[in-house]
């Protein structure tokens, strides 16, 4: 679990966040959804200790990570995976490579273990034929579960998503939201899922913060947000033409 | 004073460099892999334009004596004491600005776009150590390099002086040996290890701390040959003042 209490981060004379709380359950994927530009990748950021928070704190079940020493920040961060939005894959190593630089960088274990474990991620991802080829010879859906798979080789406890579907087609972008939410429930982790995408949101939505102008607007689920009156939150969830259809079907009885 | 800004990054970066060390084991990797690229990949290039500026040397000395009273010796001297003073150490460190220089702010500057970097760093990975650390030690094998160039371009202008019917072979090896002061050697290394560490250094302060997308990265490149070759210029200017007035 992480909670975020009060958290104010500033640039300047931009004030990014301001007095943000909230708590990211273990087991569940919770997304942050916004506008551009109201801080959810901040949050991230100062969730990933990025950007260290001017007031406020983060706590990694139960513990401030402005408590920790470096040392136990530099632990932390070993348990931590991140997906980003373009991939952030090495282009100068293979998949397999890719996949086992955390566990080369960070364990003890031998080439065969090592070998065993990535084998083992690449085959719950699906891509176990891929393992030889460069990050430029895959798709880019396939370039986001060599992320993913990248992101939970070391079996962190808290798993960052940074935009999963950007640049993905609409099938695509549902098997990385599914394959996202399944290795939450499956390895019981924390998970934090930065996204605009309605469809996501209609996916894996179990834990909703909506920010708008770096302030907490709402919290809730997926099927709260579909039913608020609060008018930050319609106005942000019915901008698509789709779904402000849906919406007018629906006040119509349809 | 953005200037003095970007050289008090550049200090930073440098203790950032030194900072928490990656695993032993994928150093050593790296550190290889960065000798391969940066070293063995310009054999080549550095071969060629040693044995042939070599030779231009040797030829445009040859070429402008028409005073009897010289003697011909002066064509090796000439050639030796420009290859070992300047052409080899500080001719061939402009060139590897451009080459060695753009492909490590490019490489690092495109990491950088394309979030690599901040991939490292969520990790808990010292980014600085794991990416600029091993090109500084490969770098320690730069003035191995200017060696080779040395000799191929002493062997550049005895093709062009002896084998272009300039000076007998028996001259020339005389004027290669005549006045020959071995702390002109110390000299041409010393500045090579500094012009190896600059080599290694501002090329990467350009990509890593670089802003924007690809066409930045591009731009940055250009900027770190132009400051490689500046740093370079200045340095030798001043390492050749102290060791050499």
């Amino acid at each position: 679990m992480i909670e975020v209490k009060n958290l104010h981060k500033s640039f300047g004379d931009e004030h990014i966040l301001k007095g943000i709380d909230f708590v990211f359950d273990t087991g569940k994927t919770n997304l942050v959804i916004g506008q551009s530009g109201s801080g959810k990748s901040v949050l991230m950021k100062c969730m990933l200790g990025l950007f260290t928070p001017e007031k406020g704190t983060i706590e990694y079940d139960g513990k401030a990570y402005s408590d920790l020493t470096d040392e136990q920040k530099r632990d932390l961060r070993q348990e931590m995976g991140m997906l980003f939005q373009g991939g952030a894959l090495f282009d100068s190593m293979t998949v397999e490579q890719n996949v086992m630089f955390p566990l080369r960088m960070f364990t003890k274990k031998k080439k065969g273990e090592l070998k065993k474990r990535v084998d083992e991620v690449l085959e719950r991802v699906n891509l176990v034929d891929s393992g030889k080829k460069f990050p430029a010879e895959i798709s880019g859906g396939m370039q986001k579960r060599v992320a993913i798979a990248r992101a939970i080789v070391n079996r962190p406890k808290y798993l960052f998503c940074d935009e999963p579907n950007s640049g993905l087609d609409p099938h695509t972008a549902t098997v990385i939201d599914n394959l996202i939410h399944e290795l939450t429930v499956e390895y019981d982790i924390t998970t934090v899922v930065i996204t605009h995408d309605m469809n996501s949101l209609l996916e894996i939505g179990e834990n909703i913060a909506f920010l708008k102008d770096g302030v907490l607007a709402w919290k809730g689920d997926k099927s709260q947000i579909f039913k608020t009156e609060d008018e930050t939150v319609t106005d942000f969830v019915y901008s698509s033409d789709l779904f402000k259809k849906v919406r007018e079907a629906q006040q119509q009885g349809l | 004073m953005r200037y003095l800004q970007s050289i008090g990054e550049y200090f930073l970066m440098l203790k950032g460099v030194f900072g928490r060390m990656t695993k032993r084991t994928v150093l050593k990797e790296l550190i290889f892999k960065e000798i391969d690229e940066i070293i063995i990949g310009s054999l080549g290039i550095v071969a060629f334009l040693s044995f042939f500026i070599g030779g231009v040397v040797a030829l445009q000395t040859a070429l402008n004596l028409n005073n009897p009273l010289i003697p011909r010796t002066l064509i090796a001297f000439a050639a030796r004491q420009s290859i070992i003073l300047e052409f080899s150490p500080t001719f061939i460190s402009i060139i590897m600005a451009g080459k060695v220089g753009s492909f490590i702010t490019s490489s690092i500057g495109s990491m950088r776009v394309t979030e690599q970097i901040d991939a490292l760093e969520v990790m808990g990975i010292n980014a600085l150590n794991y990416l600029v650390f091993p090109k500084i030690i490969a770098m320690l094998t730069y003035p191995f390099l200017i060696a080779i160039s040395m000799f191929l371009g002493v062997m550049g202008a005895y093709s062009a002086a002896v084998m272009g019917g300039f000076v007998p072979a028996d001259v020339f090896m005389q004027g290669l040996q005549e006045e020959f002061d071995a702390y002109h050697l110390f000299y041409a290394f010393f500045k090579t290890f500094l012009f190896a560490m600059i080599l290694a250094t501002v090329p990467s302060y350009h990509g890593f701390y670089m802003k924007g997308g690809s066409l930045e990265v591009g731009k940055a490149s250009t900027t770190s040959f132009v400051w490689t070759s500046v740093v370079i210029i200045v340095t030798n200017y001043v390492v050749t003042q102290l060791l050499l007035s």
